[in-house]
């Protein structure tokens, strides 16, 4: 007793967060002091459920503070529930309704162009970010958050994958190294994640470990929907490893993260990029001969529009399938220039009129005059096509006006 | 004294009597034509005032002695140096140490650097605001501080309330950055320079008496002569009327904010797909952050469709200004000017036209420009499922935001407010919202970052993007969403006690700010 904990933010910049400080008493019942924002339209409902998450780890008699910039219900509980979690211990967690839409899986092999990196202990930054159109969505636990602010950022990130709409955009983690990326699986595994970034990786040993542990934690809460992996590659012996890497169970793509890499190799990294080629060309091919995608590192000049879209466009002649965003206005441009060509498009267009008419006509055998159209194939025009209306350069109802 | 109330046309129960005065209840859009004729000031004699044309008095106090300041005067001041003003807090000061008491200030608008003057109204020396009451002004208002009822009005609608008599202004005092001894005075050169005089026309040509403060005082003539010396009584030159870093603020950048961007993009694409953005059409370009996005992506548009617009109209500034001299703009209308770009602009080109109160709102002349243009863009803290919408207060009730010309604008031809769905929690977008500014029949498009709402009343616009691939929505699903995300908020709890009127462009009462429960 008299221990004092905190969590969460506050201060200017701290918009849809709150703080919350605790201390449990021995008397005198629960004690709430409320500053908030918004106090004259929601203060009533932030101290209820400031009362029922206390009421739920059974807490009693305590003196709480929150200091509220208009957090939603999620980031509250989330924060108080980690202020609670800081001094006592219990196998319990305070979970609000999920998202009926948060409770899909992605698909093994769809467009993962862009996936936009969230710092995963600032709410106002995750809020809004599914409107911008990325593929995916990170919501990091490693590089972005604070030492001392892992655990309640943990649990922030858990309560964001249940109750914030990404309106599509595949729901990504990026959890943290070694052990403490095993221990963050609790926390992500069980609320429907489609995807998990492991940092650092080195071999397909580690990403078994994740693996067995995914597994138990989804039969432990009867979920089986398919969590995939996105190893990324940061030092000279993970570069080396990319196929065993790639090979791995669960891996859907390979990403390679430069930062890191140079510092492995003790040299600068450089626009033109020439220290990482080696690097980025054994990722694609690896990422290749699996049949897995390949994701190009972030590009970090938020404001030089017209260089992003250089990097990309030689990203993609590379074989690169898409990159990290670390702003939203990189969404766009990413998008635009991993495009597929026109002469892609026209071919792509064929493959999936020919399918069309197969699958009308009732056959089992898609064929393009005197050829035979395998399956991958087929899905990879159709992929082709999707991007192509998705940045505009076909119509939706494009196959009304086809000609073949 | 309790006043009676009644319901007026949208909804709202309002006063028919404000500080003593009769005051018409709204009656709809153009549902009110009063008759009569306007108010004139008295006839001035050539006799009474030097032939020499020198009407120069050695301080602002000697000329408010002569203007014949005393108790229950209106004195009149107005916000072309915005946040920059050094002139109003000085009368009211002078006033104060004159032993003058209950005078009602009439500013076009009040900015945080007037906060000086919450002095005054506690001591007496002002009894009432009638004008914008934002910042401090606005929460000691919401405070139920101030003795006397507020009264908001739009830029026209303070055009029109002078004009028509509703506000008789006993003493104007127009800070001008350059000026001549007749009076003859303009914003466009000067230490302060700010661009234009508009908003101080209707207290030139109406108040009984006017006098011209000015740092800058050259020999007759003064060109170009925004205010005409013929309505002046006394020029004064003092050492220093603005801060110029003020008077020229910050809120000319484009937004960095993705959030604001995106629903910038959003509203320029509507305004593409719809045919909205057409060879010579016009728009009305903001100073908010958002709204000069949507004016860059406008460029953008014009660039790519080797088109241009007949007319910008509204604040100018170097965004406005670079894409006027690349040729992408014939005119620009300007009503107020936000930074040097647009000053120098205004000084050296012909086709960067000063505009006034009168020429672009007054709802009681013989037309406006309001209504020419294609394309406004407009910001609101709230609006409701009738797209109502709320500009002066926020969703708890405070009263912090002027009307602008906000209200008057409304009569564009496709009036589109690009907002957030919520901001700090509390949904933009909502049942009913607290106060009603604009009626939701002049209000046409709803752009949040998760959808666009276009007003059922506009089937043409609903036809034309049926099959647009933007995310169109109606407004009760935008609600709806805001809600899900945010919680249901509670209402905010208001005392029955009025604070301040909101008018109508035609001076009929729209609604009322009640004070904040305590």
């Amino acid at each position: 007793m008299g221990d004092k904990t905190s969590a969460g933010n506050r201060g200017k910049s701290a918009g849809s967060d709150c703080y919350v400080e605790l201390e449990l008493t021995a008397a005198g019942g629960i004690q709430l002091e409320l500053k908030s924002k918004v106090k004259a339209l929601f203060g009533a409902k932030i101290e209820s459920l400031c009362l029922t998450v206390l009421h739920h780890f059974d807490i009693e008699n305590a003196n709480i503070y929150i200091e509220d910039s208009g957090a939603l219900d999620h980031v509250l509980a989330a924060r108080v529930e980690a202020a609670i979690r800081k001094q006592v211990e219990t196998d319990k967690e305070f979970l609000l309704d999920i998202l009926p839409q948060n409770q899909n899986g992605s698909a093994r092999g769809k467009n993962r162009r862009s996936r936009l990196y969230l710092p995963g202990n600032t709410p106002k930054l995750s809020l809004n970010a599914g409107v911008y159109g990325a593929d995916g969505i990170i919501l990091d636990l490693e590089d972005s958050v604070a030492a001392d602010k892992k655990f309640e950022a943990a649990i922030l990130v858990r309560n964001t994958l249940r109750a914030t709409d990404f309106y599509g955009a595949e729901r990504m983690v990026r959890i943290n190294q070694g052990a403490k990326g095993l221990a963050d699986l609790e926390f992500i595994v069980p609320h429907f994640v489609n995807l998990i970034l492991v940092p650092k990786c080195e071999s397909a040993e580690q990403l078994q470990a994740i693996n067995t542990r995914i597994r138990q934690l989804q039969e432990n809460s009867n979920t089986v929907n398919p969590i995939h992996l996105m190893p990324i590659l940061e030092s000279a012996k993970g570069v080396l490893n990319a196929f065993e890497i790639a090979s791995a169970d669960n891996v859907v793509a390979l990403a390679i993260g430069l930062e890191d890499y140079t510092a492995d190799l003790g040299v600068q990294r450089t626009e033109a990029g020439t220290e990482s080629f080696f690097a980025r060309c054994q990722l694609v091919n690896a990422a290749t001969a699996a049949g897995i995608q390949a994701i190009d590192s972030v590009f970090s000049d938020v404001s030089n529009m017209e260089l992003l879209a250089e990097v990309v466009t030689k990203s993609k002649a590379l074989g690169f399938n898409g990159m990290g965003c670390i702003h939203p206005r990189q969404i766009k441009v990413v998008h635009e220039n991993y495009a597929p060509g026109k002469t892609e498009i026209e071919t792509a267009k064929k493959i999936v009129n020919a399918f069309h008419i197969a699958t009308e006509k009732g056959l089992g055998v898609v064929s393009l005059g005197s050829k035979m159209i395998d399956p991958p194939v087929v899905k990879r025009a159709q992929t082709t096509i999707d991007m192509a209306i998705d940045v505009g350069m076909l119509d939706q109802d494009w196959r009304d006006n086809y000609a073949g | 004294m309790p006043v009676e109330l009644v319901k007026n046309s949208v909804g709202r129960m309002v006063p028919t009597e404000i500080n003593g005065k009769p005051a018409v209840p709204f009656q709809g859009v153009g549902g009110y034509k009063p008759e009569g004729r306007i108010h004139a000031p008295k006839i001035a004699s050539c006799a009474d005032y030097p032939l020499d044309g020198n009407k120069q008095v050695e301080s602002l106090k000697a000329a408010l002695i002569k203007a014949g300041l005393k108790d229950g005067m209106t004195i009149s001041t107005h916000h072309h140096f915005r946040n920059g003003d050094l002139i109003a807090v000085e009368i009211f000061k002078i006033a104060q140490e004159l032993g003058v008491k209950d005078l009602i200030w009439f500013p076009s608008a009040a900015f945080p650097c007037q906060e000086a003057i919450i002095e005054q109204l506690e001591n007496g020396t002002i009894h009432h605001i009638e004008g914008s009451l934002n910042g401090p002004l606005g929460e000691f208002a919401s405070q139920g501080k101030m003795r006397g009822t507020g009264v908001l009005r739009s830029h026209g609608g303070r055009y029109q309330a002078v004009q028509d008599g509703e506000v008789e202004i006993d003493i104007a005092v127009i800070a001008a950055p350059t000026a001549d001894p007749f009076g003859n005075a303009n914003g466009v050169d000067g230490p302060s320079a700010c661009g234009l005089l508009g908003f101080a026309l209707a207290d030139s040509e109406y108040a009984d008496k006017v006098i011209v403060v000015t740092d800058n005082l050259v020999p007759f003539p003064c060109i170009p002569w925004q205010i005409q010396g013929n309505h002046v009584d006394y020029v004064v030159e003092v050492e220093q009327i603005g801060i110029p870093e003020r008077i020229v603020s910050g809120t000319t950048k484009i937004t960095k904010s993705p959030d604001r961007l995106h629903i910038a993009e959003l509203t320029a694409r509507f305004c593409e797909e719809a045919e909205l953005v057409r060879d010579g059409f016009s728009f009305q370009a903001g100073a908010g952050g958002t709204s000069l996005s949507i004016g860059n992506f406008f460029g953008e548009i014009m660039r790519r469709k080797g088109i241009k617009a007949r007319f910008a109209r509204g604040g100018s500034n170097k965004y406005l200004v670079e894409m006027f001299e690349e040729g992408l703009i014939d005119y620009i209308l300007d009503g107020q000017t936000f930074d040097l770009d647009g000053i120098r602009s205004m000084r050296e080109n012909p086709h960067h036209v000063n505009t006034s109160p009168f020429t672009s709102y007054n709802y009681h002349g013989k037309g406006n420009f309001a209504g020419l243009i294609d394309i406004v863009i407009l910001g609101a803290t709230e609006v409701d499922l009738n797209f109502n919408a709320n500009v002066v207060t926020h969703s708890d009730g405070k009263l912090l935001h002027g009307i602008g010309g906000w209200q008057n604008c409304l009569f564009g031809k496709n009036v589109i407010l690009p907002i957030p769905l919520f901001r700090n929690r509390i949904p933009v977008v909502c049942d009913e919202v607290t106060t009603i500014c604009g009626p939701g029949e002049l209000i046409d498009i709803i752009v949040t970052e998760r959808g666009i709402a276009i007003n059922p009343r506009r089937t043409d616009l609903l036809e034309k993007m049926k099959d647009s691939n933007l995310p169109i929505k109606t407004i009760q699903e935008l609600k709806e969403e805001a809600e899900r995300i945010c919680g249901v908020p509670a209402r905010p709890q208001l005392s029955d006690e009025i604070i301040s009127a909101v008018k109508w462009v035609d001076g009929t009462i729209i609604d009322v700010v009640r004070k904040i429960a305590d």
